[in-house]
């Protein structure tokens, strides 16, 4: 089926997640969608597949009919299938009965017709699928075979994959390009959205490019790796000449930490931080640089290996004793777990104050909220709630909720969303706190961010994490290739 | 603000008005005459200085019962095992005074251990619920709705087995203790002004405690957002263990008043349904303190003008809950709603 997207928009409250992007798909191609986190690649599927609707006046065309989609069951209904990152699907349940669950109509399903079809389209591809088997007995790939068959036996004839490589075996990766390239061979369009340049290379008849909510551009193979990248994060931009650190004593040492969770295994990372540097941690989403970061403040407890913090063994210990040791973590899901909604700032200050006694002295909470307040530009009133402030704002109160002093600060997404001046604010306050030897870990999945704040960046690609880099001597270009999973085989040293 | 407060008001007004609408509505469906009906109920109330003892009688463990579940509440947890936390305040507090029936201790300080012990065995049952939701990962209403059952059972047995009166048990409880372990009541009415005095104080504590303490806060913290408040320090499943030994102990505390100042033995419906009244209370005040003391005044005023009803019209009493549920429902359905409608504009 030919595939066009025209003029589609899409506003979330403030932010423009996509602007006017203009797409054609022919039948029977693999088209890949490239793109940073918050490019609008997900946003755009989703209005493909009818999860979110996009903005008026823009059109989805099928086979040069417009069509309406208000639902992912509408989207199915004229052919659309998505894959999700995360399998849609009932763990508690047989395969099988996942099978039925889509399907539309009839009280009673008749579970040896299906059965067959399951069995006839499990061969077709060559997926060894049990259709009485537990979804929860299944592995990644299989359930994403589950679902690829799901999609099919109901009629999909777009299928659409996010991050599909993300979490599978080499040998079921391979095994779903086959049956991609096989389905785009019958004629089915194919639309397959990854951040890995490997795989889009590999895979994809043609591939569209998205930043920052646009489509800034397509590209045909033979591809050029530096092009897409440059693509992806758009041209080098420099904030200004780096502060490099004064070298202090180790603050916190990672011996041999391995750490694992249901999707990613990190295995014998080492580290050493010291007092008053930057460490930046790259990757894309969910790559291992949210486990590790959260391993450094005690918050996951590692599988293996040391944590020493100020030259004390914390392996296993709580955040409680890692924030009595001069650990704070600021995570990124800001109103879900950094502040407390219905609490007002006035109450945010003082609970982070840890205060002793009985009363709660208002006099004491209002001067200080009154402070902080000021000398963190936060737009708001001592008893403004906490969710009723701007994102910026939340973040600059989460910053003013720092104890001081610290020996490191763990920081998820620090200035995820904020515009320029606040990230230029804020890092001059987070540089204050180096100075006064506060070592800092942070997330950002803005490249230039992290080469610009960073002393040394650690990349990490599906639970492999790179030897600390030096951020003065790498370029967007080279991190942009290693987040992608490029050029890993030239870090001698990684480890893996 | 003060327009929020006074929509706010408006909001609260018309949902106890729709309320009264729909009982009506359901006696008129039953040929009843609802003002007949109310006005009943309120003269069985009010009507006289003995029936509002009554009031007060009922209004004592309410209290007590709302007050504890404010601390709950306010951390985030809903304690429905409160109910069974008056009925082993109950129970402890008859264990201490049977544990005294033949001792030379003054009776002033018999009452006051008997009442400690009651707290304690509330808030014992209560730090059950508690454990079972930290430690064992059992939602606290399931806990608690589970832990009722056996608090019930627990009664049944203890007035059939080990307490039952000499020669027959029976379902009117144990034997009824001395006068002088009863607290001092009111001359020819029922209320105890110590029991009510300690109502009172229970709420202000709570009062207080909930405003103008760190630990208040704490919990509140932990209410709004656990996972936040870890973050932030707080050692969050201890202030829910807090929370829930706090609320056990002023159910419990509800449950030793009414043994030590109404029923002087062990019956076995001896919470009467204050628990789950409670809950309802103190869903209808949103977390507000200080609107315990009337709304826990008028619920108690609609369960004993009910009494009247069939006497008089030949209705249910139950109908004082039906008005009860219907005003809870219709003051959430209010508040729901004009989040909506703030959402929107």
């Amino acid at each position: 089926m030919n595939v066009e997207l025209k003029n589609i928009h899409k506003h979330f409250g403030n932010v423009h997640a996509n602007k006017g992007i203009n797409l054609s798909i022919p039948s029977g191609s693999i088209q890949g969608i490239l793109g940073e986190n918050g490019a609008g690649k997900s946003t755009l599927m989703k209005i493909l597949s009818g999860f979110i609707q996009a903005d008026p006046g823009g059109e989805i065309i099928l086979d040069g009919k417009p069509v309406v989609i208000h639902s992912p069951a509408d989207a199915i209904h004229v052919g659309i299938g998505m894959l999700h990152q995360d399998p849609l699907d009932f763990p508690p349940m047989r395969a099988l009965d996942n099978f039925l669950l889509g399907q539309s109509g009839g009280l009673f399903p008749n579970r040896n017709a299906v059965a067959r079809d399951f069995r006839r389209l499990a061969e077709q591809f060559d997926f060894s699928l049990d259709p009485d088997s537990y979804v929860d007995s299944l592995t990644v790939g299989e359930r994403q075979q589950l679902e690829i068959i799901r999609l099919l036996w109901l009629g999909a004839r777009v299928l659409i994959l996010d991050e599909p490589t993300t979490g599978i075996s080499a040998s079921q990766k391979s095994k779903l390009f086959v049956t991609l390239k096989k389905l785009a061979g019958q004629g089915m369009t194919v639309i397959f959205v990854s951040h890995k340049l490997e795989d889009v290379e590999h895979l994809c008849d043609k591939v569209a490019v998205l930043r920052a909510g646009e489509l800034v551009g397509e590209a045909k193979p033979p591809y050029t790796t530096s092009k897409l990248v440059e693509m992806m994060f758009g041209k080098v931009i420099t904030l200004g000449a780096r502060q490099p650190a004064q070298g202090g004593n180790a603050v916190l040492s990672l011996e041999n930490v391995s750490l694992e969770d249901v999707r990613l295994k990190i295995r014998n990372a080492d580290l050493e931080v010291r007092a008053g540097e930057v460490i930046g941690l790259a990757g894309m989403e969910g790559s291992g640089q949210g486990l590790f970061i959260r391993a450094c403040a005690g918050l996951v407890r590692p599988v293996g290996g040391r944590i020493i913090l100020n030259g004390r063994d914390m392996t296993g210990k709580s955040y409680h004793a890692f924030k009595r040791a001069g650990v704070n973590f600021l995570p990124a899901a800001r109103l879900e777990e950094g502040l407390i909604p219905g609490l007002s700032l006035t109450d945010h200050f003082i609970l982070a104050e840890e205060p002793d006694g009985l009363f709660i002295d208002r006099a004491i909470g209002q001067r200080l909220a009154e402070e902080r307040i000021k000398s963190f530009n936060i737009r708001g009133a001592p008893h403004t709630p906490v969710e009723s402030l701007s994102g910026g704002n939340q973040q600059r109160a989460e910053l003013a909720l720092l104890q001081d002093p610290l020996s490191l600060v763990l920081l998820e997404h620090p200035t995820r969303g904020l515009d320029i001046e606040s990230v230029i604010y804020i890092w001059g306050k987070l540089k204050e706190r180096c100075r006064s030897s506060t070592a800092i870990i942070f997330i950002s999945s803005d490249l230039e961010e992290i080469l610009q704040y960073s002393d040394r960046v650690l990349v990490f690609f599906s639970g492999k994490v790179s030897r600390p880099l030096d951020a003065g001597k790498t370029s967007v270009d080279q991190l942009g290739q290693l987040i992608g999973g490029k050029n890993w085989a030239d870090m001698g040293e990684a480890y893996d | 603000m003060i327009r929020d407060r006074l929509g706010n008001l408006l909001y609260q007004l018309a949902a106890l008005l729709l309320s009264f609408g729909v009982v009506s509505l359901i006696l008129i469906s039953v040929d009843a005459s609802p003002w007949e009906a109310f006005r009943n109920m309120f003269a069985g109330s009010f009507g006289s200085l003995r029936k509002f003892a009554e009031v007060l009688v009922a209004f004592v463990p309410l209290l007590l019962v709302t007050a504890g579940l404010l601390v709950t509440f306010s951390a985030g947890l809903w304690n429905i095992g409160v109910e069974g936390q008056v009925v082993l305040g109950a129970i402890a507090t008859t264990w201490v005074y049977r544990f005294f029936l033949d001792s030379n201790l003054p009776p002033a300080l018999i009452i006051a251990l008997a009442i400690l012990g009651g707290m304690i065995g509330g808030a014992l049952w209560g730090s059950l619920a508690g454990l079972l939701k930290v430690f064992g990962g059992v939602n606290e209403i399931f806990g608690g709705l589970g832990l009722n059952f056996v608090a019930t059972a627990l009664t049944i047995y203890l007035i059939f087995g080990p307490w039952k009166r000499p020669g027959v048990a029976s379902m009117s409880g144990t034997v009824p203790f001395p006068d002088e372990f009863s607290l001092p009541l009111v001359e020819n009415l029922r209320i105890s002004p110590w029991a009510l005095g300690i109502a009172l104080v229970g709420i202000v504590i709570v009062y207080f405690l909930l405003q103008g303490t760190y630990f208040g806060l704490r919990l509140k913290a932990v209410g709004k957002n656990f996972r936040a408040a870890y973050l932030l320090g707080i050692p969050t499943w201890q202030y829910s263990m807090y929370s829930f030994l706090i609320c056990g102990a002023l159910a419990g505390a509800a449950g030793a008043m009414q043994v030590a100042a109404v029923y002087h033995r062990l019956i076995p419906s001896i919470s009467s349904g204050y628990g789950y009244l409670g809950l309802l209370v103190a869903m209808l005040i949103n977390y507000q303190a200080l609107w315990a003391v009337p709304v826990a005044l008028f619920f108690a005023a609609l369960n004993i003008g009910s009494i009247q009803l069939p006497i008089l019209m030949k209705l249910d009493s139950s109908l004082s809950g039906v008005l009860q549920g219907v005003l809870v429902l219709f003051v959430l359905l209010a508040s729901g709603m004009q989040q909506k409608f703030a959402r929107r504009s």
